[in-house]
């Protein structure tokens, strides 16, 4: 465990020395969410339902990006051998970087929740602590498929564009639950119950993902 | 195995040579007609594809915690065979729902979880096949992942579904029905248990073949 928290504020700590990977993701969501008001703004408002969609197309888009370079970062450095070189489990390592990734998409979402808000006159503070819940689900289900592939990924050849390519029908049930629990939040009536159901949905995930992910870290990491 | 082989696939041409005589006997669905005759030929190849998804993924854990070679060329050839049955689903399922539903395609779990599962084993072969080095690993995960999301996106899409229903026309089977679907089904799984044995016995060659010439090199 406390290799785990070394590695967060390994990470941390270079991030807020270069804040690259902060400032890159942050405008990449932003620019998406410009590419999506061209296609689902018709006559000055928002189509039904397009809201939720924009905020975790862009979450998930960001993420990739920010995946994509965590682990570029540490290839190029080597450090990623270093880490593996390192006498600790391979478990405390995958965690730390999953620790690493949920903080940063966390940080991206603190701003792109807020501009969705505002951009497409969506009522996402209403429910805040429902739509919190989703966002933290959904981030740590995301974050910890993605962990797994982009480290994974770290060593191949075409990497950059192969991550996508794995990560988005891996991530499906986060994107459906992410979606569909936000739009239930956006109804003129919020329909609690449903996303609730949806919430439950997502821990599900979480619960087997990380736990797969753990397993799995170890055997495909040894060289 | 090898003196097994030429009688299984003669059987497997009989099976698949007289299934069409029996789909020709079995009574025309009452609402769908002829069009529902199809069913015989995509769902036997989708139970082919999701059994075969199964395999890769086990074989995949198999390579990835026990470390056995062995297992990952299963792993190879059942991914090929789930990427090849799913085209076959893939195709024969639109051409059904275009006459059944009247659209080429719904969002619904079924479908849904085909098309996903179908993605991440293309994602499988194009890892292994561009990945460079030691991409077996790294895709035998993938196959893994893969086994265990299939449950996943059933039941979310199916959640996502009860909030707007659908008419969704799931055939309830008619014992005249019954014979010959699972003689198509099981002339399917022949097959492919086929198809799976010959593409192993040629990933087993191939690494003999490699271990070879290292051998010469040294």
């Amino acid at each position: 465990m406390s290799t785990a928290v070394l590695v967060v504020r390994k990470d941390l700590l270079v991030e807020t020395r270069s804040r690259e990977v902060v400032y890159t993701s942050l405008l990449f969501a932003i620019s998406c969410m410009l590419v999506f008001a061209f296609g689902l703004v018709k006559e000055g408002r928002v189509v039904a339902d397009a809201a939720a969609a924009i905020l975790w197309i862009t979450i998930a888009f960001a993420g990739t990006l920010a995946l994509g370079r965590i682990f570029d970062r540490e290839r190029q450095n080597e450090t990623m051998r270093a880490l593996l070189l390192a006498p600790a489990p391979r478990a405390a390592i995958y965690v730390g970087k999953l620790a690493g990734v949920v903080l940063l998409l966390l940080l991206v979402e603190a701003v792109v929740v807020p501009l969705v808000a505002l951009m497409f006159d969506a009522p996402l503070f209403r429910h805040a602590a429902m739509m919190l819940g989703l966002l933290l689900a959904g981030s740590l289900g995301y974050a910890a498929v993605g962990t797994l592939f982009a480290a994974m990924l770290a060593r191949s050849r075409s990497r950059a564009t192969l991550l996508p390519v794995l990560l988005y029908p891996m991530t499906v049930p986060v994107i459906i639950g992410g979606v569909r629990g936000t739009a239930a939040l956006l109804q003129p009536e919020a329909d609690l119950a449903m996303a609730r159901a949806w919430l439950v949905l997502l821990l599900c995930f979480d619960a087997l993902f990380v736990t797969l992910s753990l397993w799995i870290f170890e055997p495909v990491m040894t060289e | 195995m090898k003196r097994l082989f030429p009688v299984a696939l003669l059987v497997a041409i009989g099976m698949f040579a007289y299934a069409p005589f029996l789909i020709l006997d079995a009574p025309y669905e009452s609402t769908m007609g002829l069009v529902q005759k199809i069913f015989y030929f995509h769902v036997a190849t989708a139970i082919t594809m999701f059994g075969s998804a199964f395999v890769a993924g086990i074989a995949g854990a198999i390579f990835l915690f026990g470390n056995r070679p062995a297992a990952d060329r299963v792993a190879v050839g059942a991914a090929e065979l789930t990427v090849l049955f799913g085209l076959i689903v893939l195709i024969s399922g639109p051409l059904w729902a275009r006459k059944a539903w009247g659209v080429w395609w719904q969002w619904d779990a079924r479908l849904t979880s085909t098309l996903v599962m179908w993605l991440v084993f293309q994602a499988y072969l194009v890892l292994r096949r561009f990945g460079g080095p030691g991409s077996e690993k790294l895709s035998a995960a993938v196959a893994v992942f893969g086994a265990a999301l299939v449950p996943f996106v059933y039941w979310s899409v199916n959640l996502w579904r009860t909030v707007h229903p659908t008419t969704n026309v799931v055939p309830s089977l008619d014992p005249s029905m019954r014979g010959p679907f699972l003689w198509s089904v099981a002339a399917f799984l022949l097959l492919y248990v086929l198809l799976l044995g010959a593409r192993t016995a040629l990933e087993n060659r191939r690494a003999r073949l490699d271990s070879l010439y290292l051998a010469l090199e040294d």
